[in-house]
């Protein structure tokens, strides 16, 4: 606890607002900054500064409190409510630290991918894209998460469209995304509105107070949850409403995709946690039916069908959001279980994927940055030209299929374990065979770097080429995180879990 | 003055900090080759030293980690696992010198990653046998799996990277596929997955479980290599020999068939593995495996692979031996652990030394081939007759302590399926040596090149003459190894 003591008092009471509004302001101020350089340092000091406090306010969380901050000092449920516990404190921590990383990483490799004169918009749009996730994690009131849903979602559609000076095709991919994501905010809002009419109040604890009251309520609030549950649905990229996700992912710029693959369907998510567990109740009739038998069905449909895809892709980004389809698939699949053992699963994986993802996506423009590769049949003698960050692909790619002392095998593990508890044989086999399909689609990539000859060009063999040393450290630093909470930290990352499913299963929220 | 769990935190350590500092001094050869060496002595003084304590009844344990809630990764030191360690750190001295001989005899690139790798494969043995519970053998199984690959692969080519995929795909698929959920399993049935005296689960446990976790258990630990999961073994033997001989007649396989003993005696229990129906089929799939096994090697004519499918025969005894659960059966189990260790790298180094000094690997070509190199024939027949089985050889007892097994159990028929083995061992290894001696050479003159070139490499011939000493040597320890075994077993032999 001695970090804390060095933080500022006020910081901790005011965090919860200032983590939203800061990139919110810098962000709008950097769209008009005449310097890219200044762009960057802005945005590097806003992403430091947030990792800070967020780091700050999770120890404090975890050591067993729950904040509620009150927007301009009105109560709740009639003002706006901030509140951090145990359950999305992990995930504002997740998204702070990513967007540092994401940006010292950017450093270099937006040089190369966004054309000059849009890149200070480039920074405020990332800013922005942050802070609308940030408010709808933090936020407790629920037309708000709509509000912060749609500043983070127009944002990445600007941020994916930026792609298009690397790879024209990141036009038509942020189109599409944009079509589908409007479509799922549609949803999402008009479950809101017919939320708000069975129950007159937008607080979500409110919400969940009167349903409770009224057991569930009528078929109103029924028609409610299938709409939000649709919505959040297509932000999270569920099987089979993912169809926006591989584009978006495969042809926005490199510092985009792992912002996105690892926070905003984690935070999406988070909602969908939120909604089910604090709003809704599982012990409602029609929330119990969707979970298990709809959001589970779908979760195995995206384990299999998405491992599955990733095989046969050509393009590698593609290969890794196939795969997150599929990972996706995982965390329903735990939170379908509805056990506190599934809930913890899940939620250990949101963070594990994460971290393996970043790792796999930040090396994966690590190649196209010095060789321009992005199909699967270039990576041929990778492993020659590019050794290190072709390191960090290998221990990123063994812990995605889930081998022993990585991430993903704490993941597998605590998954399995629930299935087992839960009664569920079959699920440990569908996990299985998903882990058995991921064999396929890393170890295809690493066979060929490192079995391949790299090639030759006009007879002489392409030369060793290593990644600069800003791309190389916040890649490194996932892969050896991944490492780590594999082995040292795996107790920690677990603890972080059982919180979140004790706040889910508690129900009540102030 | 040594401290038990020290001394286990050691088994890690110390071939750790050798592949760390083998990489470190990789250019120089001589001192790369002194750290593998001085690792491996230091590594056999530890093992000794916890092979006395066990012996005197502890059970050193240390805890690494808490690992993910219920599952810690625990060391506990018990007879069988002793004995898997005492095997693998006395034979990676050896086949380190071996090694040397072979990598610079045949100048073979990437030496600096090949013997840290194997350090590292080494240290995945260590944590396997001294693994106190299922998930810690799991994790260090895996560990093992990986570090081998890049021994698998080492020349780079085409064949080996085909080799190395089927080497990969079936290890990890099966691992992942059939193990990793059986080792969950037994941890939610039974609550823990220590290795306990007696097994872990209550006696009125569901049968069904039981049989489906041993039908996991059984095909997902690959590394047993039962049939149909055996073809990765073959595959492997595109690694250079020196990986053939430590990891795929000692490390690796023995890993396999350790793990199933482990399972069988620490958590099934002996009594209740051999009362469910499933061990019985499994019984009859292994004695399937031994003489099939068996068959397919007298067709083999490249020795490296007649070898690989002798030790898929030869490993599925352990797994028969387990199946069996009785006292006898384990011990011979056991037993053949050991002696086929030191059979089997006898056979592999002489393969290797034929093949760095006279370049040849198929046995139509060895006609005469004893003459010019007595030393390593001779080598190959004792350790031969040692795998066959004929006294006064190592190899006599674990097979005696088998044949009275299934004697005492219902499967007496199975004896049968023994005795066939022996012949066709006979008839497949045997005349390896007698064409060796008896034929006359093909080709004097190149002969009488080999008998020159065969002064440059006496560090590929030494080794396997000691292995195969050795293979003689352990014939008169058998009582000892049997008192040292006997207390992982409930009520004793009966």
């Amino acid at each position: 606890m001695d970090f804390l003591s060095f933080m500022p008092e006020w910081l901790i009471t005011h965090g919860a607002a200032v983590l939203v509004i800061m990139p919110l302001l810098l962000g709008a101020i950097t769209a008009i900054l005449p310097s890219e350089r200044l762009a960057w340092f802005v945005t590097l000091f806003v992403t430091v500064f947030s990792t800070v406090t967020a780091f700050a306010i999770l120890l404090v969380i975890f050591g067993g409190e729950t904040q509620l901050y009150k927007m301009g000092g009105w109560d709740p449920p009639h003002g706006i409510a901030y509140v951090i516990d145990g359950l999305n404190a992990p995930i504002i921590f997740l998204i702070c630290s990513m967007a540092l990383l994401t940006t010292l990483y950017g450093l270099k490799s937006v040089v190369a991918e966004v054309e000059p004169k849009k890149r200070a918009p480039f920074y405020a749009a990332f800013m922005l894209g942050m802070a609308g996730l940030l408010g709808m994690v933090v936020t407790g009131d629920a037309f708000n998460v709509f509000v912060f849903l749609e500043v983070s979602s127009i944002s990445t559609y600007v941020l994916v469209a930026m792609g298009a000076s690397r790879d024209r095709r990141a036009l038509a991919a942020s189109y599409n995304y944009l079509i589908l994501g409007s479509i799922g905010a549609t949803f999402f809002v008009i479950g809101l509105g017919f939320l708000y009419m069975e129950t007159g109040t937008l607080n979500m604890a409110d919400i969940g107070g009167i349903l409770r009251n009224l057991d569930g309520g009528s078929r109103v609030s029924m028609v409610a949850f299938g709409f939000i549950t649709v919505g959040l649905g297509l932000k999270l990229a569920m099987f089979p409403l993912h169809l926006w996700l591989p584009g978006a992912y495969a042809h926005a710029p490199t510092m985009v995709t792992v912002f996105l693959a690892s926070t905003a369907t984690k935070a999406a998510l988070y909602l969908m946690l939120r909604f089910t567990f604090t709003v809704f109740d599982v012990s409602f009739d029609y929330v119990f039916t969707v979970l298990t038998f709809i959001i589970t069905g779908l979760g195995c449909a995206a384990m299999l069908l998405g491992s599955l895809s990733a095989i046969f892709q050509t393009d590698a980004r593609r290969t890794l959001a196939y795969s997150s389809i599929a990972q996706v698939g995982y965390m329903l699949l735990g939170v379908g279980m509805l056990t506190a053992m599934g809930l913890t699963a899940s939620y250990v994986h949101v963070l594990n994927h994460a971290v393996i993802k970043g790792a796999l996506f930040f090396a994966l423009g690590a190649f196209w940055y010095r060789y321009g590769i992005t199909r699967t049949e270039d990576f041929a003698g990778l492993g020659k030209m590019m050794p290190w960050t072709m390191g960090a692909f290998t221990l990123g790619g063994l812990s995605l299929i889930g081998v022993p002392l990585t991430a993903g095998f704490i993941s597998k593990l605590q998954l399995a374990r629930a299935a087992l508890d839960r009664g569920w044989e079959w699920a440990v086999v569908v996990i299985m065979v998903s882990s058995i399909l991921a064999i396929f689609y890393i170890g295809r990539l690493l066979l060929a770097a490192y079995f391949q000859s790299p090639p030759e060009i006009d007879g002489e063999v392409v030369e060793r080429n290593e990644a600069p040393l800003i791309i190389l450290i916040p890649m490194w630093f996932l892969a050896l995180l991944s490492i780590g909470i594999g082995i040292y930290y795996s107790d920690f990352v677990v603890q972080l879990g059982q919180n979140a499913s004790d706040v889910l299963l508690q129900g009540d929220r102030p | 003055m040594m401290d038990p769990q020290m001394s286990l935190a050691l088994l890690l350590i110390i071939p750790m900090i050798a592949s760390a500092l083998i990489f470190l001094t990789g250019r120089n050869q001589n001192i790369r080759e002194a750290i593998s060496l001085t690792a491996a002595f230091a590594l056999l003084a530890n093992v000794i030293y916890l092979v006395r304590l066990v012996a005197a009844g502890e059970r050193p344990s240390l805890l690494l980690a808490k690992f993910a809630g219920e599952f810690d990764i625990e060391f506990v030191l018990e007879p069988l696992g002793a004995i898997f360690a005492a095997i693998a750190s006395s034979l990676w001295i050896l086949n380190t010198l071996f090694a040397i001989g072979y990598m610079r005899g045949n100048k073979e690139k990437n030496q600096t990653r090949f013997f840290a790798f194997v350090a590292i494969a080494i240290a995945g043995a260590m944590g396997i046998a001294a693994s106190g519970n299922l998930i810690t053998l799991f994790v260090f199984y895996e560990v093992l799996t990986l570090s081998t690959f890049p021994l698998v692969t080492h020349k780079g080519d085409e064949k080996a990277k085909r080799g190395g995929t089927i080497y990969a795909l079936i290890l990890m698929g099966t691992s992942l596929g059939l193990l990793l959920p059986a080792v969950i399993g037994v941890q939610a049935i039974a609550g823990t997955t220590d290795f306990m005296v007696g097994g872990v689960f209550d006696s009125n446990v569901n049968k069904m479980a039981i049989s489906i976790l041993l039908f996991l258990f059984a095909f997902g630990i690959g590394k047993a290599a039962l049939m149909p999961v055996h073809p990765w073994l073959p595959n492997a033997m595109v690694a250079p020999t020196p990986v053939s001989a430590l990891l795929h007649a000692v490390a690796v396989v023995k890993a396999g068939v350790f793990s199933i003993l482990k399972v069988v005696t620490y958590t099934f229990g002996p009594a209740l593995a051999a009362s469910s129906s499933m061990s019985t089929i499994l019984a009859w799939v292994a004695a399937i495996s031994i003489v099939l096994a068996s068959v397919i090697a007298m067709r083999q004519d490249n020795l490296k692979a007649r070898l690989a499918y002798s030790t898929v025969s030869q490993l599925s005894y352990i797994t028969f031996g387990a199946m069996l659960a009785s006292g006898m059966a384990i011990i011979g189990g056991a037993l053949q652990i050991i002696m086929h260790a030191w059979g089997k790298i006898t056979l592999f180094m002489c393969a290797g030394a034929i093949y760095t000094i006279a370049h040849r690997t198929n046995i139509s070509s060895f006609n005469g081939l004893g003459r010019t190199m007595p030393w390593v024939f001779g080598a190959f027949l004792i350790g031969a007759l040692s795998i066959i089985g004929v006294p006064p050889m190592g190899g006599s007892w674990p097979k005696f302590y088998l044949m009275v097994g299934a004697l005492e159990s219902e499967l007496a028929i199975l004896m049968g399926a023994l005795i066939v083995s022996s012949v066709l061992n006979v008839i497949y290894l045997v005349p390896i040596a007698v064409r060796g001696f008896m034929r006359p050479p093909d080709n004097p003159e190149a002969d009488a090149h080999i008998a020159e070139e065969r002064k440059k490499h006496p560090w590929v011939i030494i080794p396997p003459v000691l292995t195969a000493t050795g293979a003689f040597i352990l014939f008169f320890f058998a009582g000892d190894m049997v008192d040292f075994i006997r207390p992982v077993l409930p009520g004793g032999l009966n």
